[in-house]
């Protein structure tokens, strides 16, 4: 478990204020369906290295939010800034140059290809050659495939994935394939990793795992993440700053501790929780 | 007057389009399957009914009805020999196997009936129909063709709107699983779809045959391929996009052939089908698919 | 050390492909030599290759990049005509026949491309199978259009007509190289077998490296997952373009080693059914699968042939043979057991602690 990436590493994060650094700044952000409003107004800053969760019942418009975000879909009020700039008019590929890398709630992987080559595809904008110097593996086609297999190799080893380089994705369990999609991700480099129900089908003790994991992603690439998750002690116990979401519209906003003594929320989610 | 004339004889080729499109977008709609072989269960329609009438000299009425009951059968064995065993595989193993039947049938009919054309006298003997003193001359078969083309378009609206059956062929093209559960007979279905799909190309076979009289082995490859795209044309899986797209196919082809170019008229039918999916990616009655995310 | 083998063994399946494809070249050019090829088998060869060529190259459209053509033909057929136009205009310039070949087949190649672009920029927005229907319009469009189409040659240049061959107005000793429905006439038949080999290899260098490299990659990351591919920054349009492009080239390549094997060829052999006919090929010998399009490619094409004998029914027991294969490869319960037999052979061979835990 401590075989982590060579990046440099602080060790200690440096006290923030997530109002003066924001790697994320949304407001006013909206869309609409055909008349159905799925999200309205929804503001929210993140700071350039702050873990922060999204939460809210089923259907409350947080994967809609995700989608946003990557220009899945486009929005139709707001603005998104992403480190001062605005990405409207961007498309889902210049976004994620930008520096915004994503998981899916549904597993989406390559799952015909290798766990590699997963990683490989991550990297395809770090490590570059055109099409003809591929064909005719000329030089540069060495170095950058030498490149790019060792970096893969690197992230891979985030998650002690290594030895799994030459499965077929696809065959993975699935709390390998979630973990792997995190690696793909972080493989184009992103400034903001949006992780989307990350610890969806897996074990108690996978979750402690993923949750010590996500720590350590941002503290060595310095990065922000931003989760959506219903499993609350994964929310609670490392998100920095929480966002409430329901209907569309965010509810509440603040530390966990605020969240969870927050009676609008215990009446729209959590309050739902304990029914169960 | 040449422009009515034309187009009365697009529509009536179209009402033979629309006919085979029918049986491609059912079909579609609820195997997801495209069967390329239903072209030539055209040309087998034709020929039983050619065997009927010229060799056994049995009445017009009867000879349709032979070919219908025939072309049904075949409907439904090619659909429990070939298709049913891969219901689960990748569409692309049915497509082949469909263009394997689709060879079958050809090489059949070539082995029983040779590859010599044999010329098909139209079932459809009456009086050509002459309007505005002799100006307007429609031909038997034209009027036959669109009588039946809307009779059958009707038919099959009732049965799919209306009926039992058709309201569990509405339910397994929308959901397969979901109809399973709600213990529809989804095999049973399929192959009522088959059956109601072959009967109708004995239909169009017979149509087909009395307009063009020439009958080969391969004579349903073409308005096969034609019928299949009138029916992307209108939004494959779409029942009145089905018979919009054989109409309009068939004037644009009697006309462009009138007017434009007649060596050119497949070229002009299959650009107009080409820009109609570049406006609208989804055919003209085609539903809108968008993949959550 | 398992890393090693592991990688290893991409290399090895590319270098066996190539490998059987030098074997077979070799085997064909020693019977030719002591004369035991029969001369219908050798008639074929050249059809075989370029067949071989069609298919690999449309497994690169099917399988690598995932979506459907049922137009591959019309690439083959725009090749064909462009090849054979330009080796009649260049036979006094260039004397040498195969370095002749080669220019023409290049120019096929080219303007095949060139097609592939002003095709695939719409089609491509399409999905699945409104793609398909794109491509097999295209393809009747293209045998329709070279149907009207009048070529000539003389000491002008070349002339061009839609109505007849008269309108061209040819010289004194000028040639028609394409007479509409008649098709391209007059070829003077420059194709070989070694070229045919060439083509296959260097066909088989551009696919496999293709696929083993970032470009490639990301082709099969739009064919496994689109909106995951996108989302980690790969332009799905421009992939899409390539991979058909790239595929779209060779056919032409192919079409242009095919038409210069006979003295005419006509626009309707590029139809819907060669389309269809190069698709089964592709199918048969395993989607994504090179080394398979190749077999099946060969032996598809020569088993009608060897079926002879049974004469009349060859054709029916072609179709049959066709769907039982279908079946017996796709069915569920079928596949499952072979699977449990390669299963139960597998645990046997590998009875290995170690590798139990890995996953």
């Amino acid at each position: 478990m401590e075989k982590m990436v060579p990046v440099p590493s602080r060790g200690i994060i440096p006290e923030r204020d997530v109002n003066s650094s924001p790697i994320l700044e949304v407001s006013h952000l909206g869309i609409t369906f055909g008349g159905l409003v799925a999200v309205d107004d929804f503001n929210i800053v993140i700071g350039k290295t702050e873990i922060a969760g999204l939460i809210g019942p089923n259907g409350a418009g947080k994967t809609t939010v995700f989608n946003l975000l990557t220009k899945v879909y486009q929005q139709t009020k707001g603005a998104i800034l992403l480190d001062g700039l605005d990405t409207k008019g961007m498309n889902t590929v210049q976004v994620n140059q930008t520096g915004i890398a994503r998981t899916f709630q549904n597993i989406r992987l390559f799952s015909s290809l290798s766990v590699e080559d997963n990683v490989k595809i991550g990297l395809h904008n770090q490590y570059k050659y055109d099409t003809l110097s591929g064909i005719l593996r000329l030089p540069n086609y060495w170095k950058a495939e030498k490149q790019s297999k060792e970096k893969a190799r690197e992230l891979l080893s985030i998650f002690n994935m290594e030895h799994m380089a030459k499965y077929k994705a696809g065959s993975l369990p699935y709390g390998a394939q979630r973990r792997l999609e995190i690696v793909r991700a972080l493989a184009t480099n992103p400034k903001l990793l949006l992780l989307d129900e990350p610890a969806a089908g897996m074990n108690p003790r996978e979750t402690e795992e993923l949750m010590e994991n996500i720590r350590k992603i941002r503290d060595t690439f310095q990065i922000a993440v931003l989760l959506i998750e219903h499993d609350m002690s994964l929310v609670m116990g490392i998100c920095e700053g929480i966002a409430v979401l329901n209907y569309g519209k965010i509810i509440a906003k603040g530390t966990p501790e605020e969240i969870q003594s927050n009676p609008e929320v215990i009446e729209a989610y959590l309050g739902k929780q304990k029914e169960d | 007057m040449d422009f009515i004339a034309y187009l009365i004889s697009g529509i009536s080729l179209g009402s033979v389009y629309a006919i085979i499109a029918l049986g491609y977008t059912m079909v579609y709609g609820i195997a997801k399957m495209l069967n390329f072989a239903h072209g030539d269960v055209i040309m087998i329609g034709g020929y039983v009914s050619f065997v009927a009438t010229a060799n056994l000299d049995l009445p017009p009425a009867v000879s349709i009805m032979i070919a219908v009951a025939v072309c049904t059968t075949l409907g439904i064995v090619i659909e429990k020999l070939a298709y049913k065993p891969l219901r689960a595989a990748p569409s692309l193993a049915v497509l082949i196997t469909a263009i394997g039947v689709s060879y079958f049938l050809q090489n059949a009919a070539l082995l029983i009936w040779s590859s010599n054309p044999k010329s098909y006298t139209s079932l459809f003997k009456f009086e050509p129909l002459k309007l505005l003193d002799g100006e307007l001359t429609i031909a038997s078969v034209t009027i036959v063709t669109v009588i039946t083309g809307v009779i059958v378009m009707t038919t099959l609206s009732l049965i799919i709107n209306k009926t039992k059956i058709g309201k569990a062929m509405r339910a397994v093209s929308e959901d397969k699983d979901a109809a399973q559960l709600m213990g529809i007979g989804v095999n049973k279905t399929i192959t009522i779809t088959f059956a109601i799909g072959s009967g109708l190309a004995a239909i169009a076979g017979v149509l087909l045959a009395s307009a063009y009289p020439i009958l080969t082995p391969t004579m349903g490859a073409m308005p096969g391929i034609k019928a299949f795209t009138a029916a992307v044309f209108g939004g494959i899986g779409s029942i009145p996009g089905a018979m919009l797209g054989g109409i309009l196919l068939g004037v644009i082809e009697i006309l462009g052939r009138a007017y434009i170019s007649t060596q050119l008229s497949d070229a002009i039918v299959f650009s107009v089908l080409i820009i109609v999916l570049l406006v609208k990616p989804t055919g003209l009655l085609g539903k809108k698919i968008s993949e959550k995310v | 050390m398992k890393k090693v083998k592991k990688l290893r063994k991409s290399t090895r399946s590319s270098l066996i492909t190539y490998g059987l494809v030098i074997l077979f070249f070799v085997i064909v050019q020693v019977m030719m030599i002591t004369g035991n090829l029969s001369s219908s088998l050798r008639g074929q060869l050249v059809p075989i290759a370029a067949y071989i060529v069609m298919a690999v190259s449309l497994n690169l459209t099917v399988g690598i990049l995932g979506e459907l053509s049922l137009g591959h033909a019309g690439f083959m057929s725009i090749g064909a005509f462009a090849g054979v136009i330009v080796s009649t205009s260049l036979e006094n310039q260039i004397a040498n026949a195969p370095l002749r070949l080669a220019v023409s087949m290049l120019v096929g190649g080219i303007l095949a491309a060139v097609v592939g672009v002003i095709v695939g920029v719409p089609a491509l927005r399409l999905r699945g199978d409104y793609l398909a229907i794109v491509t097999l319009a295209f393809g009747e469009i293209i045998k329709n259009v070279i149907n009207i189409l009048y070529v000539g040659y003389d000491s002008s240049g070349l002339s061009l007509s839609l109505k007849s061959a008269n309108a061209l107005g040819l010289e004194e000793g000028g040639k028609v190289v394409l007479n509409g429905p008649m098709g391209a006439v007059g070829i003077s038949r420059i194709s070989t077998v070694t070229a045919g080999f060439v083509l296959i290899i260097v066909t088989l260098f551009i696919v496999l490296n293709l696929m083993h490299s970032r470009s490639g990659r990301a082709i099969m990351a739009v064919r496994d997952n689109r909106i995951a591919a996108e989302s980690v920054g790969i332009s799905i349009t421009k992939y899409k373009l390539m991979a058909f492009v790239i595929s779209a080239a060779l056919a032409g390549l192919a079409g242009s080693l095919y038409a210069l094997n006979f003295s005419t060829v006509v626009a309707k052999k590029f139809d819907f059914n060669t389309s269809i006919l190069v698709l089964v090929f592709v199918v048969l010998g395993g989607i994504g699968n090179i080394r398979g399009s190749i077999i099946a490619a060969a032996v598809l094409t020569v088993l009608p042939e060897l079926l002879r004998q049974f004469n009349d029914y060859r054709m029916l027991l072609y179709a049959i043979i066709l769907i039982l294969v279908m079946i017996a490869t796709n069915n569920e319960k079928i596949k499952n057991l072979i699977n449990r037999v390669t299963l139960m052979l597998d645990l046997k061979t590998k009875n290995d602690p170690k590798k139990g835990g890995a996953a």
